[in-house]
């Protein structure tokens, strides 16, 4: 693809226009990045979270309902796995505010920061 | 539906046999789902495929879009995988403008939101869901398990912690698809129903009609929008399963 292009002065040359652009239009638009990056998590998180807290319920109502059928202990199962589900949501819901992302416990970066530190437990 | 047809705000979303296919018992009928879901793939490759064709170092407008294309998500994995995420780079690209033209395509009159249904959405998700369960466990064994236990857990807590961990994990696909899905029959259902007051408000019917035209525009952001959660979300579950914490 680069085989018929002349010598790379003019490349390096463009490659220079190129980065100086790119520095403009970085040093322009923080401000706009911001609000934009703003709006859209907002709008983001706002989606998410009533999904979060409601799948992890359903699921835990699923398997509830589904172990009690299985082991034949109506309905006490499903009100265990309720409360269960409903704990699973708000950790989802915290996850996804704190930003902790979806990982399973901790982030990486807390999950380094405890490695980091002795361990006293 | 609707027995005087094409008045229902939920008929665009009816499933029409269009190629009758039974392959043993089993109905596999070519729909106008099937067709959506053909039309978006020979729209992504053919946007693809000759917007690279002459790949030229000064590139013209369309080859710059594909570039955009290919930087977002491949920006999207290096923050949240790392130089790692690399090779996950197909799927997530395929992942991405798949559901983006799915649900693109739907915002055109008389077309069809493959992406509107909870089974295409559902199928995809668990598909994730289990590739990267098993991505797990090829990476790290029985010690995958340890994902349900947060570091630094006591462990009289352990009993309590790991099933609400785990349905945590498994609430994942369900999230996935079903965010997806209601974004976008929600979305389509609400244009619809505010499209049909347009006409019989007569003259005032233009206070609808310029909230349809805003509700467009919000549905090409959340169409975008919803495609970047579904990469996004697919890169974390990887990234979940590669580092586990």
């Amino acid at each position: 693809m680069m085989s018929e292009e002349p010598p790379t002065s003019s490349l390096k040359e463009l490659d220079a226009k190129l980065k100086a652009a790119r520095g403009h239009l970085h040093a322009n638009d923080p401000k706009n990045n911001e609000s934009k990056a703003e709006a859209g998590n907002g709008l983001g998180v706002a989606l998410k979270i009533g999904v979060e807290f409601v799948s992890a319920v359903g699921v835990g109502v699923a398997i509830g309902l589904f172990l009690d059928y299985w082991l034949e202990t109506k309905p006490w199962l499903m009100l265990v796995f309720f409360i269960l589900g409903s704990a699973a949501g708000f950790l989802n819901i915290f996850r996804v505010m704190s930003g902790f992302g979806y990982a399973a416990g901790y982030d990486a970066k807390s999950a380094d920061k405890k490695s980091d530190r002795p361990k006293s437990e | 539906m609707a027995a005087d047809g094409g008045h229902s705000p939920l008929e665009q979303f009816v499933i029409k046999t269009l190629v009758p296919i039974e392959v043993g018992g089993v109905d596999v009928s070519f729909t106008n789902s099937a067709l959506f879901m053909t039309i978006a793939v020979v729209v992504a490759s053919s946007f693809l495929v000759l917007g690279m064709r002459r790949s030229a170092i000064v590139p013209d407008r369309w080859q710059v879009a594909v570039e955009l294309a290919y930087e977002f998500i491949a920006g999207l994995l290096k923050d949240t995988i790392g130089q790692e995420g690399r090779r996950y780079f197909p799927i997530i690209f395929t992942l991405f403008m798949f559901v983006l033209l799915g649900n693109l395509l739907g915002m055109l009159p008389y077309s069809f939101t493959f992406t509107s249904h909870i089974a295409v959405t559902f199928a995809m998700a668990i598909l994730i869901f289990i590739s990267v369960t098993i991505l797990g466990f090829a990476r790290h064994g029985m010690h995958f398990f340890s994902f349900f236990a947060p570091p630094g857990t006591p462990v009289y807590m352990l009993p309590l912690l790991i099933p609400i961990e785990v349905i945590s994990y498994l609430s994942r696909p369900i999230s996935l698809s079903v965010r997806l899905f209601a974004n976008m029959l929600a979305g389509h259902t609400l244009i619809k129903v505010i499209a049909g007051f347009i006409a019989v408000l007569g003259v005032a019917g233009v206070m609808p009609l310029a909230l349809v035209v805003a509700l467009t525009g919000l549905e090409i952001l959340i169409a975008f929008l919803q495609a970047y959660v579904f990469a996004i979300l697919t890169c974390l579950y990887i990234n979940d399963a590669i580092h586990l914490h």
